[in-house]
């Protein structure tokens, strides 16, 4: 199908990618021999490289010249970070801290009950506002375990405050609550919260400002701001950085190795995983990557490899505990190899004794990789037909870390996953073998491998253009760009992330997130997507602020059309009826927007 | 139940094939690891008081309203169960004991994951067996024929089959109607096929429950829900099965079971609300249960021994409610693996008798017509001799 006797039909161009994507059933790869328009190409390195054009975008784009761009995107280093995003960020303290830290700010209820049952006090910190907290929160939950009712001290607002406070929390006030709960001690705040009707307390949290409701969970449940702080820094850098590949980038290295949030201990190792064993390297070697997260405590932890021992010897102990394949079959299924990259259960099983001994060093306190040699296999295991001789320790994992990056699949699948992630969900061949010629000569260079990617012709095909469904969060993210609008509190957000189906950090199967159209295509997903756009553009989105006038100042449909989806669409006559910032969330909601 | 003009093509389509109605399977997910053995209790088993001095369920008639329920002499259920004592009785409510997965693992995560894949110890499987049990679609089949209440589609019904998560049925729309026309409208004329096609099943599927969320639910019998997300799952699948919009397999969870500590308290308010929640449901739905069968389970059991804080750990086997009209009910299913030390697994725990697939199969191939277990359970040796005869014949 060519172009010409398609304009002749009259048809808008821009019908033109989706006319030739349904075309392309038929020879799925033809398409991406075409050359997309120079005029289209600012917009679509924008569509698949950021979270989506904000207004102003392709202009600034085609100003820089796109090769430039793109080169600055590899090197987000060299790319000023915007000052709102750090202002941001910065009350966000766990961000920074490591895990032990972290853990004595906000401790998890087994480590404060782990105070309060065995009088560990040296589990406490030494910092006395940390402590009095600690203290008093190992002190409710021990009430809690022990005695049937939760709270029996409870007291009534009238006991914890004067007439006018109370006055103030049960009025209209919102700006005047926010006040005098912030400006309240911390112990204080504890006891009022508990105290607080779940009518008020609900409508409180959601309305109230960033800074409070961080300042409310530090007060009643401190390991939630963990929680609190990595979703805020999700959104809020794929909303706000400048640095918009390495956001992209993080996501999708974050759900090839992906750890689930809410098993156990993960819920305190997310932070420092996804800092210190994720985003340094995506721009840079795949094999440093790989080992970074093999010896992360929350990938030895999610994939159960701490707890993966030699087999003892027979008659077993009872609660012996033994082998355990989890993180080996994974490792090779999905971190390297492939499901058909060439291994049998056999491997399986020898990588997994390979790694028996790479565990966690007092994993509920925090503690770090170490490797205990007592419950290392030490026999001789043959992985891949590559021999490792009996008698070797911690350096048996590693060499079959070694194996597995210099493995032809491993080339492959990683650069199937990528051009995926960024050209089509059924990439061409051609590009994987050249992606993966790259990884292999390389030494699996991951920004030399995009830079290849980034060079074909498939990326810059008809075939690509606009062949990929956005995700949720690249759903949420490009909508609030092209809007303009600003993020008051991600953390609420992040509901309506789970209304559209992707709870940040809680894909619970070891796979992660897809990138493909399939997983997000459902109904109450996309019923979910059609009233977030609606109330997003009409300013109903708690923790979202939108001016919805910007809309009207735009002018016609066709107009506030071209203004989020950045190229000229035709809109249905119907529309043209509405106000104007309901027609952009139609246009949001609708299919085209759901496209990138 | 429609008006005419309301109802989509299909639905006036299945109608007419009425003959040729589908039977309906609901799944209940007991999230965190039920305590089988407090919930069906076995009073005959004097080595149960050993194990749970303080946590044992007394014997019937013992202490009236604490004690247990008797069914048959020797097993017995927990008296915050006695809703259902009466659907026992009228042979529509079936129990297996000493079910669960050929798995060792007691961790909730895997646990889970695997009793939804449907293969224990294979984590590659990437859909859910639920999704595989649905039979090939009629030629134009119900957009709600797979359905999850809840906010996102539970792992078992995830697969090629489309099935979708409805929250709750009034929120299933485009909160204004104007809107919600004019998205019609755009998905309809896109090119985009998997939009277009995704938009239509989504819209198909607001239709139908347009007309349902006009009309204000009474549910039938004096059927009274109990109040809390599972009761509101129960009593909308109900809804969508009598108002026959063509569900087939329907999904339902309840949390809480996770009882380390203080098991009392916490079990007994489970179990009310899992009794109410089932027993509703059969009151409601009357003679149309003829065509429905109910499964439930959770992820493994707990351990026989209680614990030193009045709770118990994670265990191994655990027991299935199967309720339905064409169920052998009225009937305790299995074998009894026994408490002595020797016969716990890993001395610890109730052994496993019964394979959770085997009951599945048996409900996938008898009830839901579905012959292709091999396909639904990959690696389990389907064999009709393993099946526990839940199903009545």
């Amino acid at each position: 199908m060519r172009a010409t006797p398609l304009r002749k039909l009259l048809l808008p161009t821009f019908l033109l990618p989706v006319l030739i994507f349904a075309a392309a059933k038929n020879d799925p790869f033809r398409l991406f021999e075409k050359k997309l328009g120079g005029d289209k190409k600012p917009l679509h390195a924008l569509n698949r490289l950021t979270f989506g054009p904000r207004p102003g975008d392709v202009d600034a784009v085609r100003k820089m010249g796109l090769k430039k761009w793109i080169d600055r995107q590899l090197h987000p280093e060299r790319i000023p970070q915007n000052p709102e995003l750090l202002a941001k960020l910065q009350p966000l303290d766990t961000l920074q801290m490591s895990t032990p830290v972290m853990l004595a700010h906000y401790p998890t209820p087994q480590l404060l009950l782990a105070f309060s049952q065995r009088g560990r006090a040296d589990i406490l910190p030494q910092d006395p506002a940390l402590r009095a907290r600690a203290e008093r929160l190992a002190e409710s939950l021990k009430r809690r375990r022990d005695g049937q009712n939760a709270e029996p001290a409870r007291k009534s607002l009238d006991q914890l405050l004067d007439p006018e406070q109370v006055a103030v929390l049960r009025g209209t006030d919102n700006q005047g609550k926010i006040r005098l709960l912030t400006e309240m001690p911390e112990d204080q705040l504890a006891a009022v919260a508990a105290a607080l009707p779940p009518n008020l307390r609900r409508p409180l949290f959601t309305n109230s400002s960033s800074g409070l409701q961080r300042k409310l969970l530090a007060a009643t449940t401190p390991q939630q701001v963990i929680i609190y702080d990595l979703n805020e820094a999700k959104l809020l850098r794929a909303v706000y950085s400048s640095r918009q590949l390495e956001e992209v980038l993080v996501d999708f290295w974050y759900n090839h190795f992906n750890v689930f949030l809410d098993k156990g201990n993960d819920r305190f190792l997310v932070t420092s995983y996804e800092r210190d064993s994720i985003r340094p390297y995506v721009l840079g070697k795949f094999k440093d990557m790989l080992l970074a997260t093999a010896q992360d405590p929350a990938m030895l932890f999610y994939l159960d490899n701490w707890q993966s021992v030699a087999p003892p010897p027979e008659p077993r102990r009872r609660n012996a505990r033994g082998l355990n394949e989890n993180y080996a079959r994974e490792l090779l299924e999905l971190h390297t190899l492939g499901v058909d990259g060439g291994y049998t259960q056999q491997d399986i099983i020898a990588v997994a004794r390979c790694f028996t001994g790479w565990t966690i060093r007092e994993p509920l306190r925090g503690g770090g990789f170490e490797f205990n040699d007592r419950v290392h296999d030490k026999s001789e295991k043959v992985v891949l037909g590559v021999t490792i001789p009996a008698g070797g320790g911690k350096e048996d994992g590693l060499k079959v870390l070694e194996i597995l990056v210099n493995h032809p699949s491993t080339a492959r699948f990683i650069s199937r996953k990528l051009a995926q992630r960024f050209v089509a969900d059924d990439p061409p061949p051609a590009l994987i073998e050249r992606m993966a010629k790259t990884f292999r000569e390389k030494d699996g260079d991951l920004r030399e491998v995009m830079k290849t990617m980034l060079d074909s012709k498939e990326f810059w095909s008809q075939g690509a253009w606009r062949g990929k469904i956005k995700s949720p969060l690249e759903m949420i993210a490009s909508a609030i760009r092209a809007t303009g609008a600003e993020v008051e509190s991600a953390f609420i957000l992040a509901n309506q992330l789970q209304q559209l189906g992707q709870p940040l950090y809680r894909k619970m199967e070891p796979t992660g997130y897809s990138t493909v159209a399939a997983e997000w295509t459902n109904s109450a997903a996309l019923l979910a997507r059609m009233n977030f756009a609606l109330a997003l553009t009409q300013n109903r989105v708690p923790g979202l602020k939108v001016d919805p006038s910007r809309f009207e100042k735009l002018g016609a449909p066709a107009a506030i059309s071209k203004a989020v989806l950045f190229t000229d669409a035709p809109v249905a006559k119907d529309l043209h009826e509405a106000k104007p910032a309901k027609i952009a969330g139609l246009i949001i909601g609708g299919p085209e927007f759901q496209r990138r | 139940m429609f008006g005419i003009g309301a109802a989509p093509s299909w639905l006036a389509r299945a109608a007419s094939t009425s003959t040729g109605r589908r039977k309906v399977l609901v799944t209940i997910f007991q999230r965190g690891a039920a305590d089988g053995l407090n919930v069906v209790v076995p009073f005959g088993e004097p080595r149960y008081y050993e194990l749970r001095p303080t946590l044992a369920v007394p014997k019937p008639g013992s202490d009236a309203a604490n004690s247990a329920v008797d069914l048959n002499g020797f097993f017995g259920l927990h008296p915050s169960l006695a809703s259902l004592k009466p659907i026992y009785d009228t042979k529509a409510l079936a129990i297996v004991h000493a079910t669960g997965s050929p798995d060792p693992t007691r961790s909730h995560f895997d646990a889970q994951d695997y009793m939804e894949a449907g293969t224990p110890g294979m984590k590659s499987t990437r859909d859910g067996w639920l999704n595989r049990a649905l039979l090939p679609p009629a030629p134009k089949s119900s957009p709600l024929r797979a359905l999850a209440l809840g906010q996102s589609l539970p792992r078992m019904l995830r697969g090629k089959n489309p099935a979708v998560a409805v929250n709750n049925i009034v929120d299933f729309q485009v909160r204004d109607s104007a809107s919600s026309e004019m998205f019609e409208s755009m998905y309809s004329r896109s090119l985009d096929t998997v939009l277009k096609g995704a938009g239509k099943d989504t819209f198909e599927a607001v239709k139908m429950l347009k007309t349902i969320q006009k009309e204000s639910y009474t549910p039938a019998g004096g059927a009274a829900y109990p109040t809390g997300r599972f009761g509101q799952s129960m009593r909308q699948i109900a809804q969508l099965i009598k108002a026959n919009v063509g569900v087939e397999v329907a999904f339902a969870d309840i949390g809480g079971w996770d009882t380390h500590s203080n098991q009392p308290f916490a079990l007994s308010a489970r179990l009310t609300e899992l009794g109410q929640g089932m027993a509703a449901f059969y009151k409601d739905l009357g003679d149309s249960m003829a065509d429905v069968a109910v499964v439930t389970m959770s992820e493994f059991g707990r351990t026989a021994k209680e614990n030193g804080t009045r709770g118990t750990d994670h265990g191994h086997a655990n027991a299935m409610f199967v309720m339905g009209g064409a169920i052998n009910g009225g009937a305790i299913h299995g074998e009894w693996p026994g408490l002595q030390q020797e016969q716990l697994y890993e001395s610890r725990d109730l052994a496993v008798t019964t394979d959770f697939r085997d009951v599945l199969s048996e409900l996938v191939s008898n009830h839901l017509g579905n012959h292709q277990i091999s396909a639904v359970f990959p690696g389990y040796q389907a064999d009709a001799k393993k099946y526990r005869g839940v199903v009545a014949a």
